[in-house]
């Protein structure tokens, strides 16, 4: 409903990226009255993320190429609390989250939105590759996919609800991400070639093997993990950490007279992996968590699309009582603690957590 | 723009930074053109150099309460404070600092491996702690005679005499940055071995400031090495157009000092107590006789100072809290936790701060817009 409206006082989330400078620069052109902030979120060893100083500049130059206010939001108390703790506690347990959905979750679309509803903005803009359309029933917003298909980010905001989304911006999904990058380089935003984020941010990319396995190591005790063979019960192998296992995997898992070897369950409890064949990985339903709708739940055998990953094939599922089913053939199990996000068509409907 | 509501700007936030006085902006601008001699030469452009920053070094060293060479021109406090620490104090543990300092002491003195005393909830160096950690290894120890963010007077007097008595070998060196403008350094500094200003501070430019170090202290290990200037004690080009504005911003301060200090006492009190008065559930760090009246911070229940500093800056009044990261980011303050606050509680505080430049229609301006920033806020 922002969209259309002239002059609305928006507060738009600069990350030091190439989408959020582009962002700012379209709400300025469809003349609303902007101001920027950028969470600084972590200044741990892994500094390279969304939220290092060099980002940070990068925001503040890009701000004041566009002639508008830039703040930065501390953010890092509840960064730590919400993102980073639980990231490792999960692990712990042997279940593998996704961080970037945590952060949109708990600091992106609440944190920072409800800070800027405090200081008497009416919406917030992010430079996420998903759109809002505001012509759903009673015109509530309905998300959707990004234009850039390749480049959609629809997935990490699959938890978004009506509540949210009503006070969300999202001016980039109607480019492609080639046609970013072509805008910042006509209004001469330092951020235009930019590389994109790829990373979890405050896991520190560096020289060598391991990031994750450095990070993790140091909040958490890791153990080594037995492999046991689903079909023998036998134990065929051991891995050095048990944690850093994710289902699904089957790099340094070795092989077995049917092929390569994958994880299917990681028992952290008991730093049991149990290993199967490609077959064994197979599914047909899964049990969720923490499911959300973006407005009223769908029913109970309602048809819809499950992806499981932030690029991956939407499957086609039944709703049931704890989770999807899928309808057209088994699919492969998703890693406890990761998202499924729910479509219908480019619509999301929905989300819920792999349990 | 919409949005905005800056008709003018006040700025509260002298402590960070004040504006320069005209006598220093006069005094400096023929050394960024015509005088441009290197001090150190020996023909009659780098002598008439030479000559200015003689001058500006018995200045600084008469306001001080030192002798011209006791002075040593840094790049600011910040090199000052490290200079007398790094300068002095070696390796081995042997440093105490107050747990309130500015990082620029804190930090150079935990980098040599020196340990912290702690405050009460006032923010005062508890002198008990001091005593039973002075002992014969002790080679420098650090009190502030003014804090940065709560404006606490340090008890200099007695941290110097609990020193002579406990650790007679130990130095002493103060940061006098926040005190130079309101209280008069050369007499509440005059048995200290180390005292520490920075020009902008007081009315001159960023970029410079000065050390005392006399008698005992006079052979500093310098940090910068490359050169003789300054008695080899820090190396490097003087700073001639800096350090002659800090001169006259120094003799301007002093000569104004007690009338400024009458007027931002008067005005200080007009601004706590008209915030107290119309703004509920507002207390003050420090109690006022504890503190300077030109720093003046407060909490306020039920509303984060990051997001006050937003509004009020969109009030057009500049105010601070906490200290900034590298991001830009505000920290929750080191001080406010020393002082026994939680994160939460140091999280409410922001620091108004008054200067030379402050004007009654500022206070009038602030007064208006602080209850409306913190209204909107609590909603």
């Amino acid at each position: 409903m922002f969209c259309e409206t002239w002059g609305v006082r928006v507060l738009v989330g600069l990350s030091g990226g190439v989408d959020s400078s582009v962002a700012a620069a379209l709400l300025l052109e469809e003349g609303h009255d902007v101001v920027a902030a950028t969470m600084k979120l972590w200044g741990g060893a892994g500094d390279s993320g969304c939220c290092s100083v060099g980002d940070v500049d990068d925001a503040r130059r890009v701000a004041a190429r566009l002639g508008i206010d830039h703040h930065v939001f501390n953010f890092a108390e509840e960064f730590e609390q919400r993102v980073v703790a639980p990231y490792a506690e999960a692990h712990a347990l042997g279940r593998t989250p996704n961080p970037c959905i945590e952060c949109n979750r708990h600091l992106k679309f609440r944190r920072f939105l409800d800070r800027a509803v405090r200081l008497g903005f009416e919406a917030v803009a992010t430079g996420h590759h998903a759109r809002i359309a505001n012509d759903g029933p009673d015109g509530l917003p309905r998300l959707l996919r990004g234009h850039d298909a390749a480049k959609d980010q629809s997935y990490v905001l699959s938890m978004l609800t009506i509540r949210e989304l009503s006070r969300v911006l999202l001016p980039v999904g109607e480019l492609t991400k080639r046609e970013v990058r072509a805008r910042a380089a006509a209004l001469g935003l330092p951020t235009a070639a930019k590389p994109d984020s790829q990373e979890v941010c405050f896991v520190a990319a560096g020289p060598g093997q391991g990031p994750r396995e450095r990070f993790l190591g140091e909040r958490i005790q890791l153990h080594p993990g037995r492999l046991v063979d689903r079909a023998t019960g036998s134990l065929v192998g051991t891995v050095a950490a048990v944690e850093l296992v994710t289902v699904g995997q089957r790099r340094r898992l070795g092989f077995s007279s049917l092929g390569r070897r994958y994880a299917l369950e990681v028992d952290a409890a008991s730093a049991t992996v149990t290993v199967g064949s490609e077959d064994d990985l197979l599914i047909d339903e899964v049990e969720l968590t923490e499911r959300t709708w973006v407005a009223s739940p769908l029913p109970v055998g309602a048809v819809v699309l499950a992806q499981a990953s932030a690029h991956g094939r939407p499957r086609p599922v039944r709703l049931t009582d704890s989770g999807v089913r899928y309808i057209d053939g088994p699919d492969r199990r998703v890693a406890p603690g990761q998202t499924i996000a729910l479509y219908t068509g480019d619509q999301v409907v929905g989300s819920g957590i792999a349990a | 723009m919409t949005g905005r509501e800056r008709d003018r700007t006040v700025y509260l936030d002298h402590a960070a930074t004040t504006p320069m006085c005209a006598e220093a902006v006069e005094a400096m601008l023929p050394f960024l053109a015509d005088s441009y001699g290197n001090p150190s030469g020996s023909h009659s452009v780098a002598r008439a150099a030479r000559r200015a920053l003689d001058d500006a070094r018995e200045t600084v060293a008469d306001l001080l309460g030192a002798r011209p060479g006791d002075v040593v021109f840094t790049s600011g406090g910040t090199e000052a404070d490290n200079l007398a620490i790094s300068g002095v104090a070696a390796g081995d543990g042997s440093a105490l600092c107050s747990a309130v300092e500015h990082p620029a002491v804190l930090e150079a003195c935990l980098a040599v491996g020196g340990s912290v005393v702690g405050v009460d909830r006032r923010g005062v160096v508890d002198l008990d702690e001091l005593a039973d950690l002075l002992d014969e290894r002790v080679r420098l120890v650090s009190v502030m005679l003014v804090n940065n963010e709560t404006g606490v007077r340090q008890p200099l007097e007695s941290v110097v005499a609990l020193v002579h008595a406990r650790a007679p070998e130990a130095l002493v060196h103060s940061d006098a940055v926040q005190a130079f403008s309101w209280l008069d350094v050369a007499a509440l500094t005059a048995s200290v071995d180390l005292v520490s200003v920075s020009a902008h501070k007081f009315g001159g430019p960023k970029g410079v400031g000065a050390l005392v170090a006399r008698d005992r202290a006079a052979l500093l290990r310098p940090i910068l090495r490359g050169g003789p200037q300054e008695r080899e004690r820090r190396a490097g080009t003087q700073n001639v157009a800096g350090i002659v504005a800090m001169a006259a911003a120094a003799k301007a301060t002093v000569r104004d000092r007690e009338e400024a200090s009458r007027r931002v006492r008067d005005l200080s009190t007009r601004l706590v107590g008209g915030i107290l008065e119309t703004v509920p559930c507002v207390h003050e760090a420090t109690a006022r006789k504890d503190r300077v009246d030109a720093i003046c911070n407060l909490g306020i229940e039920g509303v984060e100072a990051e997001e006050l500093l937003v509004v009020l800056d969109e009030l057009g009044v500049c105010a601070s809290a906490g200290s900034a990261c590298a991001s830009g980011a505000i920290e929750p303050s080191h001080v406010l936790l020393a002082m026994g606050r939680t994160i939460e509680e140091a999280k409410r505080h922001v620091r108004l701060s008054l200067g030379h430049a402050t004007t009654a229609a500022d206070i009038d301006a602030a007064l208006l817009a602080f209850p409306r920033a913190v209204g909107r806020l609590r909603g």
